[in-house]
């Protein structure tokens, strides 16, 4: 009998190529025994909501050092509900200003994690917050 | 809450999220996994399977990206499953095949999934199998699976596709003599990729002259393509090969290979089934823990104590 592994989808929104972050959370996430798609850099919003789709993913991060999650979020999070992926729980990392997180928050996502945050407490926020499947 | 009948008639009308909630399912063999082939099976038997394997660094993911847009080109819909392996110690896995596929995200007309191995041997996972099958009944024309596989145990792919192709490429460190028998055994299409690089002639002629060692006739004649993932080169002259080992299956000897396949899996099902339940039984009646200790005292070997139990269980049935 199998268990249910934990499926998180690692992108980069936009057009920074600064992938080391994400892989080392990738990595992490990995290590923690979860099954982590990573797609690469500069993905376009539908991209990822597609990938989200057919991978069939429980969590994504969001990774973004270019200053353009204001632009690029919210069209996520759109076509997240459009396509019916409201049981995707979403974190960010990456250079995010503190004042834009509220604002972030209330779209949906549901963590933001500056540089510096160690991996421990990303993989445990993952663990906790884990979306029931209906 | 999705019933298995609307996900399988999502399945059947090609509906990305029913596919990706169904892979899910089987993946976890969660109850419903049973109820979802069971419905989708009669669908199956249309796509044409297509396992592509070969060591790491040999560019697969690259070429199967190349692969894709010329089947999209001639309107064909094509799946991609792409295998990767688990972390023994860790159970997770880092899955990056999509890194090279990710403008194809968008084409409604390719569906890709990847699949950690979960610790299944063979470099394939236990539910590739039914995964396939999902996106056969789907409507798939072409489903493409990519592992990753260089010896003699990463040949569980003959379980699952039709045509296999062994993709290698020039100066990959172990040189191609380190393609061990088994995957030179199962392979009808052999391919030598990064065919910009010097020294991609020579291991044409490595590979051939491996497989002039081979005195068996063959009816089919293995081809050994070159093609560069980069430019695009030998990319047409690939698909057409692969078209041709269809049509040479469909004549020749598919209907024993596809009845070769078709046993393997029964056997395993059965043996799945016959395992899990006798052991079931023989721990509820504590048999099992009994003779378990018997073992620790060095009083009986294994294979006998197994041997002792089963031949008392049917003894008993009879």
């Amino acid at each position: 009998m199998m268990q249910r592994k934990i499926r998180v989808l690692i992108a980069k929104p936009g057009l920074d190529s600064h992938d080391r972050g994400a892989k080392v959370v990738a990595r992490a996430l990995r290590d923690a025994g979860m099954e982590v798609i990573y797609t690469g850099l500069r993905q376009t919003p539908e991209q990822i909501v597609e990938t989200a789709l057919q991978e069939d993913v429980d969590v994504i991060g969001l990774s973004i050092l270019s200053g353009a999650h204001k632009a690029l979020f919210p069209k996520i999070m759109e076509l997240l509900m459009q396509k019916g992926l409201t049981d995707v729980m979403v974190f960010a990392g990456g250079i995010i200003p503190k004042e834009d997180i509220p604002e972030l928050k209330k779209l949906g996502i549901k963590e933001i994690f500056g540089p510096g945050t160690p991996t421990e407490e990303i993989i445990q926020f993952v663990l906790d917050n884990i979306p029931k499947r209906s | 809450m999705t019933t298995v009948e609307e996900i399988v008639k999502g399945i059947l009308s090609g509906d990305s999220r029913s596919i990706a909630r169904a892979i899910t399912i089987i993946e976890n063999n969660m109850p419903e996994a049973k109820k979802i082939i069971a419905s989708i099976y009669p669908y199956t038997g249309k796509a044409h399977i297509i396992g592509l394997t070969g060591p790491g660094g040999s560019g697969k993911s690259t070429l199967i990206e190349k692969m894709v847009r010329e089947y999209r080109q001639k309107n064909k819909t094509v799946g991609v499953v792409a295998v990767d392996p688990t972390s023994p110690f860790t159970g997770g896995a880092f899955l990056g095949d999509r890194i090279r596929m990710q403008e194809l995200s968008t084409d409604g007309g390719v569906f890709i999934r990847s699949m950690a191995t979960r610790n299944y041997p063979g470099a394939i996972a236990k539910t590739t199998k039914d995964v396939v099958k999902i996106l056969d009944a789907a409507g798939k024309d072409i489903i493409l699976v990519e592992t990753v596989g260089a010896g003699q145990s990463e040949v569980e792919i003959i379980k699952v596709a039709q045509t296999i192709v062994v993709i290698h490429a020039p100066g990959l460190g172990d040189e191609i003599q380190a393609i061990k028998a088994g995957l030179m055994e199962i392979a009808d299409i052999f391919v030598v990729n990064k065919a910009d690089k010097e020294n991609a002639d020579k291991a044409v002629m490595d590979i051939q002259a491996m497989l002039q060692l081979d005195n068996k006739a063959h009816a089919w004649k293995l081809p050994i393509i070159k093609t560069s993932a980069l430019t695009g080169e030998g990319v047409s002259q690939f698909i057409e090969k692969i078209e041709e080992h269809k049509h040479f299956l469909e004549v020749e000897k598919e209907s024993k290979r596809s009845l070769t396949r078709a046993e393997a899996e029964l056997e395993e099902e059965i043996k799945e089934i016959v395992s899990n339940s006798i052991i079931e039984e023989l721990k509820s009646e504590g048999k099992f823990e009994e003779i378990l200790q018997k073992i620790m005292k060095r009083e009986i070997d294994p294979a006998s104590a197994a041997e002792k139990l089963v031949r008392e269980k049917f003894k008993k049935a009879k």
